[in-house]
């Protein structure tokens, strides 16, 4: 008897799927697709070359995930990337490094002011990281029940149990000092630039610190609102250590492998090409799904980890819940349009790079083409008007040089996460020659920095949104399942009437990259989701049963 | 445990050091030159150069009176870069205006790194010769990876008095003051000295860069601030006999007039013509001593001088780990091991006031001018600093004590200065602070530590535990709170100091 289905076996409902079978749930998971892992997929693209084939770093998996599924001993083995290096016009360059000494000598070249202030940025930021992994530990409404009960001194006004660790959250938040509070605000609300100007005076540092602030949203560092993209990732720890990234051994799929395996030692069952049709409901409760070819799974317990515009506008029957047709409605107008592609190179040597052409600590690390901001508003502009980025923003690594197991030994692969590439052109959708024409822009630019390494190149794939759309199964192929911003942030994500993992539907539940916490692999959503149904499940028992098919 | 070189590999080793000497920044050697630096007869240099030679490792300059670098040839100092740095940065490895001599000198191969630049931890493979030149004839120590600012403009001085809690009015032309400065809450940021070169024309030497907060704190003055960290190198030379080497290595400056914190200017070397070189009596060992400021380009004349003259009085060059020890003698707090700088301190209860880092003696709360941070140290003086900073002893019985437990006599002794911050307890109790410097002293022959405990645990004389390792084990030890400095020699500031004062 299936105690809980899990819709999708992305990272987010392979996490859920093991928190549930741990506990002791028959849990089966239904994959769409051939493959698990969905946005966090690998493959051997070519002969002997490896690629990560959307996703590429880790480091917003939570530490706690780690640790409660023993992801080390099913296969999690991050590579530490220590640097990150942004190539400049004329072979200059401003290069990051693990040692603060050299990195302060390297933006002193630019600026010593800033290289002074990044000091204490990072201080500061390590901080809004360290509020941010607070606020994430709780489900948004247990979040804003403590936070009402404290500023309104009273228990009463909102009907949901808050536990110690959240009423200490709430404590902490509402104890923040005022300059660090007002940080918080201004990173819910202004750009990027604006908020790295209150920092910095040079433009290839701010332009260098704003990559994280536009990555995956259609933003450019001046849109108000492009620092909260900052802030979501300065959450990223490994061991403790904030704003630290790691390359997964054999690329990020090997994460959704880990975590699968995980799963499936607490007894999951995980079955692909079973793409779930509808949320099966019976007397107004959740009691199964109905797959795409009719068969039906009965179990008391559905969580979907699909985008909202699936979980909520296709799997539910707006007949089935109260304010059905408005929450569909609204799900529909969910903001995820993408922005962002990918290129993945297999090329036959190392590139060279003007500004330090020898093999050296900066290929093992990140590598981003960003010059200065008004080169990616530039960039944002050509895609706001309907075109990709004739000169594109590339976040870059060499997977090849961090784990030698991705491409034959002296041969490397290039992972190129490009913006902007928007969902939909002006000229008509995205075609094979539309597809090799930003292939060709961002091979083109990265020549400008590493000449010689459109003659390297073997093989070369371009991924752009509808392609993310069918491949990993993300409505739009916005990389985060919806845009980060304030409108779509804690009680609202993705809708007010399911911001807390549950819906309207009795028994079905949302766990993916939409909820609280939002995209990247963290795996943060499903284990609060996972969590959320393990406590209902507890108080239905306690309650005599709430009519869930559970045990 | 040392081991015995076998017989025939001394002359491999010494050959070693020879062809280490060449690298692409010293590529040509005299054979006198390299005699004298490697202690060698020259007859021995001679030969083990020709091997060299004969080995295609060194080469000959055209006119053959020097030996030769040999670009790629392996083995040579700095030669086979590509092996050994795995590729090019855009950065050279910083190094300080004495770095050819220092390296020269450095037999132990012991490096560290300080501000970025590569300084010697220890020129021996042990400090102890380099301590004790400290404290009995003169150690000379390369303190050049300092941050520097010239603070030049007709608000120079208002600048400094807004921005310090020393009040500046007060300061004169020919001084140096030694000062804390904080942030809006009273946060102690650095501590430095300041030398007043002339009118408004100032000298900030710190420990971590500041040229941010002091051009914020100067906003709407009319003053200029320069970052010269890497112009100028800084040679500290201290001892007993600081006053007699530096007399010999420098004209124009009357040593007898210089009082303890004055400054003068003078030439390098004993004739003139070395370079200007601008002289404090100033140092971070608690003793006799001076430090030489000096334009990157005189360095090497300057260092030369000062080896020169100490010849004939025992100086040393001594590194960074026998540094660390007279200064926790000399009970003088370190940036970031003995408190955080608020600038790096993340949570709240890592900052002190300069009171709590026990620097309060350079708040100047009846000062004329407004200064950062005064409101707070203000409000502090009515409450009280939380913290204080202590000097704490250990004697002989009570190690004795300990190391008896498992049948040994104390093993204290020949350890640099450890950092690594250890529980201070209440004797017998709850934990009320930490030791964040300690030593076993072989000059004063107690087991010294600089200790931030709570202020009402901190009264002279008071009884402590603090946590020492003994064998594999942890115990406590019962230590007393004494005066700081534990070391104070009447050399340090006396007037006209002669060698004979203290010894
Ligand atoms: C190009 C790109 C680069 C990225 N780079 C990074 C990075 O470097 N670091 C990082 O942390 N994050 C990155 N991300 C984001 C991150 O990969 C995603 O946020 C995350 O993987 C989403 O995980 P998920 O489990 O929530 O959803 P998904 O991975 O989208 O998984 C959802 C799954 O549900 C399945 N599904 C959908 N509908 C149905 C249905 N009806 N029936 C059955 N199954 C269904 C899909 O096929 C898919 O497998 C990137 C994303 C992209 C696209």
């Amino acid at each position: 008897m299936t105690d809980a289905i899990v819709v999708g076996a992305g990272h987010n409902g392979l996490v859920a799927a093991a928190y549930l079978a741990r506990a002791g749930l028959d849990v089966v998971v239904l994959e769409s697709s051939p493959e698990i892992g969905g946005a966090t997929r690998s493959e051997e693209a070519f002969p002997g070359f490896r690629f990560s084939v959307f996703s590429y770093l880790v480091s917003l998996l939570r530490p706690e995930i780690i640790h409660e599924l023993d992801l080390v001993r099913h296969g999690l083995f991050l590579v530490p990337t220590a640097s990150t290096l942004n190539p400049l016009p004329g072979g200059d360059c401003l290069f990051r490094e693990a040692d603060p000494q050299r990195t302060y000598r390297h933006i002193a070249r630019h600026s010593r002011r800033d290289a002074e202030a990044l000091f204490e940025y990072k201080i500061e930021m390590r901080r809004m990281g360290h509020l941010m992994y607070r606020l994430q530990r709780a489900a948004p409404d247990e979040l804003a029940a403590a936070i009402g009960d404290r500023v309104a001194e009273s228990a009463e006004h909102l009907d949901v149990e808050v536990s110690a660790e959240v009423a200490d959250i709430a404590r902490y938040f509402l104890d923040l000092p005022p300059a660090r509070l007002r940080s918080f605000v201004q990173m819910l609300t202004m750009s990027s630039a604006d908020f790295l100007g209150q920092w910095f005076e040079s433009d290839v540092l701010k332009a260098a610190l704003s990559s994280s602030s536009i990555i995956g949203s259609m933003l450019s560092p001046r849109t108000p609102g492009s620092a909260y993209v900052l802030l979501h990732h300065y959450m990223g720890e490994i061991d403790g250590v904030y704003r630290e990234w790691g390359f997964q051994k054999g690329g990020t799929g090997a994460v959704a492998a880990t975590i699968a395996r995980a799963a499936q030692s607490h007894g999951a069952e995980i079955r692909t090409h079973s793409p779930v049709a509808r949320v099966l409901v019976r007397e107004g409760r959740t009691a199964g799904v109905v797959l795409a070819n009719g068969d039906e799974l009965r179990a008391g317990v559905v969580l979907s980890s699909a985008a909202p515009q699936i979980s909520l506008g296709q799997l539910l029957d707006p007949e089935d819940v109260p304010g059905g047709a408005a929450l569909v409605e609204r799900a529909a107008r969910w903001q995820s349009g993408g922005c962002a592609g990918k290129v993945n190179l297999a090329i036959s040597g190392l590139p060279r790079f003007e500004c330090m052409p020898e093999p050296g600590p900066h290929l093992s690390g990140g590598i981003t083409i960003a010059p200065g901001l008004d080169y990616v508003d530039r960039a944002y502009d050509d895609a706001k008007y309907g075109g990709f980025s004739e000169r594109p923003f590339i976040d870059m690594i060499i997977p090849s040089v961090l784990d030698p197991d991705m491409a034959p030994p002296g041969k490397h692969v290039l992972s190129c996460f490009v913006q902007y590439a928007p969902y939909e052109l002006a000229a008509g959708p995205w075609d094979d020659s539309q597809r090799e024409a930003l292939g060709d822009a961002v091979v083109r630019t990265l020549a400008e920095y590493a000449p010689g390494i459109e003659d390297q190149i073997l093989h070369r794939q371009v991924l752009v949104p509808p392609d993310i759309e069918a491949i990993a199964g993300i409505p739009g192929g916005n990389i985060f399942h919806g845009e980060l911003r304030l409108s779509q942030l804690f009680l609202l994500r993705p809708d007010p009437a399911a911001a807390a993992f549950r819906t309207p539907l009795p028994g079905y539940y949302l766990c993916g990259s939409s909820t609280q916490f939002g995209g990247g692999i963290s795996g943060g959503p499903a284990r609060l989701a996972a969590l959320r149904v393990l406590d209902d499940l507890r108080t239905a028992d306690t309650a005599g049963g709430g009519g869930g098919e559970t045990h | 445990m040392p081991r015995r070189a076998p017989q025939g590999t001394q002359a491999v080793q010494r050959a070693l050091a020879l062809l280490r000497s060449f690298t692409p920044e010293a590529p040509e050697h005299r054979l006198s030159d390299l005699a004298a630096s490697h202690g060698l007869h020259p007859s021995t240099a001679h030969r083990l150069l020709g091997v060299l030679e004969a080995e295609g490792l060194i080469g000959r300059s055209p006119d053959s009176q020097a030996y030769r670098w040999l670009p790629g040839a392996p083995g040579a100092g700095d030669a086979v870069p590509s092996t050994r740095r795995n590729g090019l940065r855009p950065l050279e490895p910083l190094r300080t205006p004495f770095h050819r001599r220092t390296a020269e000198l450095c037999e132990s191969d012991a490096w560290r790194d300080w501000s970025g630049y590569t300084c010697v931890e220890t020129y021996e493979p042990t400090p102890e010769r380099e301590y004790w030149a400290v404290r009995n004839a003169a150690g000379l120590i390369d303190v050049s990876p300092l941050f520097k600012y010239e603070i030049t403009g007709a608000d120079a001085e208002r600048l400094l008095d807004r921005v310090m809690t020393r009040d500046f009015s007060k300061s004169r032309t020919g001084r140096v003051m030694y000062t804390s400065w904080c942030n809006e809450e009273g946060h102690l940021l650095q501590d430095g000295n300041v030398q007043r070169l002339a009118g408004e024309r100032f000298l900030v030497s710190a420990a971590e860069p500041c040229l941010r907060w002091f051009e914020d704190c100067g906003r709407g003055m009319d003053v200029e601030v320069r970052d010269v960290s890497e112009e100028i190198g800084v040679l500290a030379l201290q001892g007993p006999r600081a006053r007699a080497v530096a007399e010999a290595a420098t004209t124009g400056i009357d040593f007898g007039a210089m009082r303890y914190f004055d400054l003068a200017a003078g030439e390098v070397g004993p004739g003139a013509g070395g370079g200007p070189v601008t002289v404090t009596r100033t140092g971070y060992t608690g003793d006799l001593g001076y430090e030489f400021w000096v334009a990157a380009g005189h360095a090497e004349a300057l260092w030369d001088a000062l080896v020169e003259a100490g010849r004939d009085h025992g100086l040393l060059p001594a590194g960074l780990l026998a540094l660390d020890m007279v200064r926790v003698e000399a009970g003088l707090v370190l940036i970031d091991v003995d408190y955080v700088s608020a600038a790096h301190a993340e949570i709240e209860v890592l900052k002190v006031t300069p009171a709590e880092a026990g620097l309060g003696f350079t708040v100047k709360l009846d000062k004329e001018a407004d200064f950062v941070g005064r409101r707070a140290l203000e409000l502090e003086l009515d409450r009280g600093p939380a913290w204080a900073v202590v000097g704490l002893e250990v004697d002989w019985f009570e190690l004795e004590r300990l190391w008896s437990e498992i049948d040994l006599r104390p093993q204290v002794v020949g350890q640099p200065a450890c950092r690594e911050p250890t529980p201070v307890f209440a004797p017998g109790g709850w934990q009320v602070g930490q030791c964040t410097s300690r030593f076993f002293s072989p000059l004063l022959k107690k087991y010294l530590g600089l200790a931030t405990v709570h202020a009402d645990a901190a009264a002279l004389g008071a009884e402590l535990d603090v946590e020492v390792a003994v064998g594999y084990g942890r115990r406590r030890a019962r230590a007393r709170v004494v005066r700081r400095p534990f070391f104070n020699p009447a050399r340090k500031t006396a007037v006209d100091p002669m060698p004979g004062v203290d010894e």
